[in-house]
């Protein structure tokens, strides 16, 4: 693969930027440091959501299944396994169920994906209760030595791969497949595509890193219990804040994370009881007003413009 | 025996449940992801009129069915009818109503929570042992199966003779064909989707006389009732009345050998076998 001068920018541009955001943890200022991860945790997640249900218009519902999965990884075997070594369990664990759940629906029509994640979170979450029941516990504590800041540079370090994988990606042989897909299908079948293994190793991506997000927050958590690992909100909060952002650019879900996590502080320490209802709200707000995200809604402003520019141009 | 007979009584009531979700997904082609909180908004209603007033589960119904059918017409025609008409396909539609009914199911989670509060609720109707077949069931389960029985089969029999219902069952086929024979899409299937939103709160309602219920299980219930509607057929009765059984057997058999905490798993069970095995439902026909 060949980079050219434009990409290399591009690259260098996004290295400084990222180096800029690794700096925060150095400010001592311990409520933006926990808002920085909460916006690195919710970057990764809805970037890497968008990278599969961009282009293919698959909408999956099931980030916290993934996410509780990398939770209960670091949760079962922190005591035993050095943290590097659960990170790569974990991105395992994720890329194994997402290959189980595309298999199972990925072949067929969208919608039977769609209610198959709508669940999914829910099962894990029971049969993980269950199996808890059996052993006797109700949770999991996790105990290390990682601050905080350490969390936060670890996130933005999987922001970084997140995007540097979905550029690639969006290069190679496979993001060109996708994006037959995501316009039609049959198309892509027909032009020789194997659209459901396409479809299933994007998913796979997508799962391992949201395992991988949640192995990484587990330290943060320190007692970890079945509802909290697996809450449907999670699902719900990745899908809107990609949304918000837009799913056609690489930035895009970073574009929505940032605006809708200070909403959310906002929403949570006002309205503590409203939550959800306030959510639900917002989100319905986006998809009728919204469709495209910012990122739409940036492209047809600059499309207005050049449009207007280029018949000023004609008239005089 | 006892395993078939309680799983029997459930799906009976799960039936009623998939047949409301059944007529919005198949006649007015909306994927209701919101289908589950309309039957706890139905249970709160029941529970608060018992509670409340005094007022038996079952004649609740007959209060619950009409302020649902309207809720749910309401719904239809300010959030749903835009997205039908900016939708060029079907696929665009269903991802379209996936999403906005995702964000329904979430507002509507949030009212309840509102309005009663977070905190598990249900209340004793009935609940006094009745003797079949020389074992014990709860009556409340009985009366309830008994009630979705009624109301499925008087649905049935006005889908299959009556001119609204034949209409209905003509715009589950083709709705482009049925405008061109004189049918009034857009109002039936308005119609569909306020009848399949109410037949699902009526579910709701007498579900709640034997289940707890709280503001967040409704997603549970809209799952079962997904996967009932896939098993069974799109539109077809006949299909989601035995989907239904199967899954009512089957979460019981589950619940009674294994965990009662486990009953989702032996749903998706059942997912995955339709899904491997006849992704078209049990009497569907294979698509060429």
């Amino acid at each position: 693969m060949r980079f050219s001068g434009d990409d290399w920018r591009h690259i260098a541009i996004a290295v400084v930027l990222i180096a800029i955001a690794a700096l925060l943890p150095f400010g001592g200022n311990a409520y933006y440091l926990s808002l920085g991860v909460n916006i690195a945790m919710y970057t990764a997640l809805a970037t890497s959501w968008a990278l599969f249900s961009g282009p293919t218009h698959y909408i999956s519902l099931a980030t916290a299944a993934f996410f509780g999965i990398g939770t209960y990884v670091t949760g079962i075997g922190i005591e035993t396994t050095p943290y590097p070594m659960l990170l790569v369990l974990a991105a395992l664990a994720g890329a194994a169920v997402a290959a189980l759940v595309g298999l199972a629906t990925l072949r067929l029509s969208g919608i039977y994906f769609v209610i198959f994640t709508l669940g999914l979170a829910e099962m894990v979450r029971q049969i993980v209760t269950w199996w808890q029941n059996q052993a006797g516990s109700k949770g999991t504590y996790v105990l290390t030595n990682l601050t905080e800041a350490d969390i936060y540079w670890q996130l933005l370090g999987l922001c970084a791969i997140v995007w540097a994988t979905g550029w690639l990606i969006g290069r190679s042989r496979l993001g060109f497949a996708l994006r037959i897909i995501g316009d039609d299908e049959t198309v892509a079948s027909h032009s020789g595509i194997n659209t459901a293994l396409v479809k299933v190793a994007l998913f796979m991506v997508s799962g391992s890193v949201a395992a991988v997000v949640g192995a990484m927050i587990a330290p943060r958590y320190v007692y970890i219990e079945p509802a909290s690992a697996f809450t449907p909100m999670l699902s719900f909060q990745v899908v809107i804040m990609a949304l918000l952002g837009g799913t056609g650019r690489l930035w895009g879900p970073l574009v929505g994370v940032i605006p809708f996590t200070l909403l959310w502080e906002v929403i949570s320490s006002s309205f503590p009881n409203q939550t959800t209802l306030l959510l639900g709200v917002c989100f319905l707000i986006i998809v009728y007003l919204l469709p495209k995200g910012f990122v739409g809604l940036l492209q047809k402003i600059r499309m207005r413009a050049s449009g207007e520019s280029a018949r000023d141009e004609a008239l005089a | 025996m006892d395993i078939l007979i309680t799983g029997i009584v459930l799906g009976g009531t799960y039936a009623l449940i998939a047949m409301g979700l059944n007529l919005q997904y198949g006649v007015a082609r909306i994927m209701n992801l919101a289908n589950g909180e309309m039957l706890v908004a139905g249970g709160f209603a029941a529970f608060w009129l018992y509670t409340g007033a005094q007022v038996s589960p079952i004649l609740a119904i007959f209060l619950v069915a009409p302020v649902t059918f309207v809720l749910n017409w309401l719904i239809y025609k300010i959030m749903l009818r835009p997205l039908v008409k900016r939708a060029k396909t079907r696929g665009q539609l269903e991802a379209d109503s996936i999403l906005a009914t995702f964000g329904l199911a979430f507002v509507l989670v949030g009212l309840m929570i509102w309005a009663f509060g977070g905190d598990y609720f249900s209340y004793s109707y009935l609940s006094r042992p009745v003797e079949i077949f020389g074992s014990n069931f709860g009556l409340n389960r009985v009366v309830a199966f008994i009630c979705a029985v009624v109301i499925c089969g008087l649905l049935y029999l006005w889908l299959n003779h009556s001119r609204a219902g034949m209409a209905i069952r003509a715009i589950s086929v083709s709705p482009s064909s049925s405008g061109l024979v004189g049918i009034d899409v857009p109002r039936l299937s308005a119609i569909a989707f306020a009848l399949g939103g109410a037949v699902t709160a009526m579910g709701g309602a007498l579900i709640s006389t034997f289940l707890t219920l709280d503001a967040s299980t409704g997603v549970l219930f809209t799952m079962k009732a997904l996967i009932i509607v896939i098993m069974g057929g799109v539109g077809d009765v006949r299909g989601t009345i035995i989907a239904a059984l199967i899954l009512g057997i089957g979460e019981t058999m589950v619940a009674s050998f294994i965990d009662p905490g486990l009953t989702l798993a032996a749903a998706y069970l059942l997912f995955i076998l339709i899904l491997l095995f006849r992704p078209e439902g049990l009497f569907g026909r294979r698509l060429t």
